[in-house]
């Protein structure tokens, strides 16, 4: 018996009892519905948070300095100020998992500009290579700061889409002006929007200057006053009084060039509150933790058995957290849903069961003109399998239909998707096969004289 | 040699029940051949049911040979006999074990299903119709069992038996379900398609009107042969519409 011909014969007997074939069926729909939505709203919110993570920017890693201790008393993290902008420079150089690194000191300051203020979450003063790490070059307008605004501390900055919003207006802030604690800073960049961090930050309300600026003009005293650094080594002597009192007439008298050359500004030693780092690629962030690390301590003097001064966070570690919760939900709602289709295929055993008993005589018949054992068989399969495959693909229709009008009314993300579409026919003939094969073995054990018999 | 078209040689069916053995057939032996038209009578419980299973190669006996068309069918597998069901067997039954909600026409087709030699949709199609017309239902081809009568449904039934052109044709009580006059249309058909067509007729019947229709008659009693009586008759001539398989 040909393929095609097994096919005609089994829609025909199908559709010799419509009613009870449509019922059977219905447990599949919903199973295949089920998995269909599951996995469509489920990839969708993936898909989503996975944005959210590569738009924090891939393989990031924070090193905040570390926790200063005295007689005991810890003074919290980030109290010592071991890390240095000499560090980050250090570490671009030597170690070869990291891809790009940025110092980076941070603020709170409130912008004013013209009549409107706004204090923005995120007010950092850092190096181009802050947009680097964060893959973020790409500008909506102007350019990023330069390399010798950072050293010469230039009063630039470039802002995030947030502050173009809410202190512009929406118009275009490059070439204005913004007071920033009572310095004037020239806007000569637009960041590209990037949306809500994994911790449902806005990432656009930034403002990002060079971080001398920010340090010496901005923060003025960032860190100094509460120095209790064992590493100051870093900051020469002689000049710690500009930082301690910003703003305040020097008490030394003006340097002569002379003395400026013998003892120059020591901008590169300052500390700074983090420095930002990506690795070079995922499989790189572990050796990149090490190999910085190792740096940082030998940089720092420590002794073994000392403990850093510093600490490494990896950024898309919470993010992934976070991803794999999400996955797991996903992932025990789709066994649920695969649960629901075993049912459907129980219920399609138990139907072809009743039908292989009810037809018990056409089975006879058939055998007494010519059916083989596994033709009859194969008809039975065929019919199990082609109720099921129906079933599986009005289930898809019913799926995707339920996962769009969760797009459309919940809003949540979906994303549909070819493997689990091709996946759910697969089940689906898969299922029928499996429960298909009981009732159609035993229909084909059937002995011919005694099924002809049968009343 | 003209060997006969059936063959059988001390044939012996016996049941197990549990511990007891029931032996339903008792060592038959006869010839049949070709072109004959027989009828196998016998009080009930005789075993005519049970002997017309073993040559129509639904059952296999307990002991014995049983040569059918040259050929030893019975120690041969399940699907060999299958085969042998298909291509040179048709059967017809006294409850004539249609398909329910299926039209004649489909009824007429379904055995071409298990033959494997190509025959396209359109010609079974053609082959189903004109024998279906050839029994007397050429404006009935369409209706399903619940719309013709029993006479009717029989007719469908010897068509689908016809089908792929057997040289034999086994019916067991074809007539018991049907009334007098049915009946008769029944027994003209078989007597024409054994006159004209050369078909083998073998059946089953409780009606000694049946049982003279056939030209020999075999009676069964206790699972033997009681009697085996020819009559002097018109000899088939084996000039019909349909091609018969020449064996
Ligand atoms: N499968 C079986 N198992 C046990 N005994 C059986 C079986 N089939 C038939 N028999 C027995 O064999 C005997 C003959 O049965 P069979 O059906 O051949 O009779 P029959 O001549 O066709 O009778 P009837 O004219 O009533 O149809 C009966 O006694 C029956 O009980
Ligand atoms: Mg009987």
């Amino acid at each position: 018996m040909t393929v095609s011909k097994t096919i005609i014969t089994a829609v025909r007997a199908l559709r010799r009892n419509v009613t009870r074939s449509a019922l059977t069926v219905l447990g599949i729909v919903i199973g295949i519905a089920a998995v269909i939505a599951m996995m469509e709203i489920g990839k969708g919110s993936s898909g989503s948070i996975a944005k959210t993570i590569a738009s924090m920017g891939a393989n990031n890693l924070l090193i905040f300095p570390g926790t200063a201790a005295t007689g005991g008393v810890s003074f919290g993290g980030g109290s010592s100020l071991t890390l240095t902008a000499e560090d980050c420079d250090a570490i671009l150089r030597e170690c070869p998992a990291v891809g790009s690194a940025a110092p980076l000191v941070r603020a709170r300051p409130q912008l004013i500009y013209q009549d409107k203020n706004w204090v923005p979450t995120f007010v950092y003063g850092s190096t181009p290579a802050y947009l680097t790490v964060r893959d973020w070059t790409q500008m909506a307008d102007g350019d990023i700061f330069t390399d010798a605004d950072v050293r010469n501390a230039s009063r630039v900055c470039v802002v995030g889409q947030t502050l173009v919003r809410e202190l512009f207006g929406g118009e275009n802030p490059v070439g204005k002006e913004i007071r920033v604690k009572n310095v004037a800073f020239t806007v000569v960049g637009v960041l590209t929007p990037k949306g809500a961090n994994a911790f449902g930050m806005d990432q656009d309300d930034i403002l990002l200057a060079p971080w001398t600026t920010i340090k010496y003009r901005v923060s003025g005293n960032s860190g100094s006053s509460t120095s209790t650094s064992t590493s100051t080594t870093s900051t020469s002597t002689g000049n710690s009084a500009d930082s301690t009192y910003p703003g305040a007439p020097s008490v030394f008298p003006a340097q002569s060039s002379t003395q400026a050359a013998d003892a120059p500004m020591p901008v590169r030693f300052a500390n700074v509150d983090q420095v930002i780092m990506s690795a070079r690629s995922g499989s790189q962030i572990q050796p990149a933790i090490r190999e910085v690390t190792s740096l940082l301590r030998e940089r720092h003097r420590l002794r073994p058995g000392e403990p850093d001064d510093f600490s490494i966070r990896d950024m898309t570690e919470s993010a992934n957290a976070l991803a794999s919760t999400t996955n797991m939900m996903t992932n025990l709602l789709l066994a649920v849903a695969l649960i629901s289709l075993v049912v459907g295929g129980v219920g399609i055993m138990n139907i072809m069961l009743v039908s292989v008993t009810e037809r018990t005589r056409e089975i006879g018949l058939r055998m007494a003109v010519g059916a083989r054992s596994r033709d009859i068989l194969r008809q039975f399969l065929a019919e199990a399998t082609l109720l099921c495959l129906v079933g599986g693909l009005l289930g898809l229709a019913l799926g995707r239909g339920a996962a769009l009008m969760v797009q459309k009314f919940l809003k949540w993300p979906v994303e549909s998707s070819i493997e689990a579409i091709v996946a759910s026919i697969v089940v689906s003939a898969f299922v029928g096969i499996v429960f298909g094969f009981y009732p159609a073995w035993k229909a084909s054990r059937l002995d011919p004289i005694e099924a002809l018999r049968y009343e | 040699m003209s060997e006969a078209l059936v063959k059988l040689r001390d044939i012996r069916r016996t049941f197990n029940v549990g511990e007891i053995s029931v032996h339903v057939l008792r060592g038959i032996s006869l010839e049949i051949e070709r072109g004959a038209y027989v009828a196998l009578t016998g009080s009930s419980g005789s075993g005519k049911t049970t002997l017309m299973n073993l040559l129509g190669c639904l059952d296999r006996p307990t002991s014995g040979e049983y040569w059918l068309d040259g050929v030893e069918v019975s120690k041969l597998s399940s699907d060999a006999r299958a085969l042998i069901r298909n291509k040179k067997i048709g059967f017809v039954f006294q409850n004539f074990n249609l398909l329910p909600r299926t039209t004649a026409l489909e009824q007429v087709i379904m055995p071409l299903s298990y033959t494997n030699v190509g025959l396209s949709e359109r010609e079974a199609k053609q082959r189903a119709a004109e024998l279906l017309k050839m029994v007397g239902l050429g404006e009935r081809m369409d209706h399903r069992p619940s719309q013709l009568s029993g006479g009717q449904q029989q007719r469908v039934a010897i068509a689908r038996a016809l089908i792929n052109r057997p040289p034999v044709l086994f019916a067991d009580e074809p007539t018991g379900n049907l009334d007098s006059r049915t009946t008769a249309e029944i027994l003209e058909m078989f007597d024409r398609l054994n006159r004209q067509e050369g078909i083998t007729i073998i059946l089953v019947t409780h009606d000694p009107n049946v049982a003279g229709h056939a030209r020999r008659n075999i009676r069964l009693r206790d699972g033997m042969i009681e009697s085996d009586t020819t009559r002097e008759g018109p000899a088939p001539t084996g000039e019909g519409d349909i091609p018969r398989r020449v064996a």
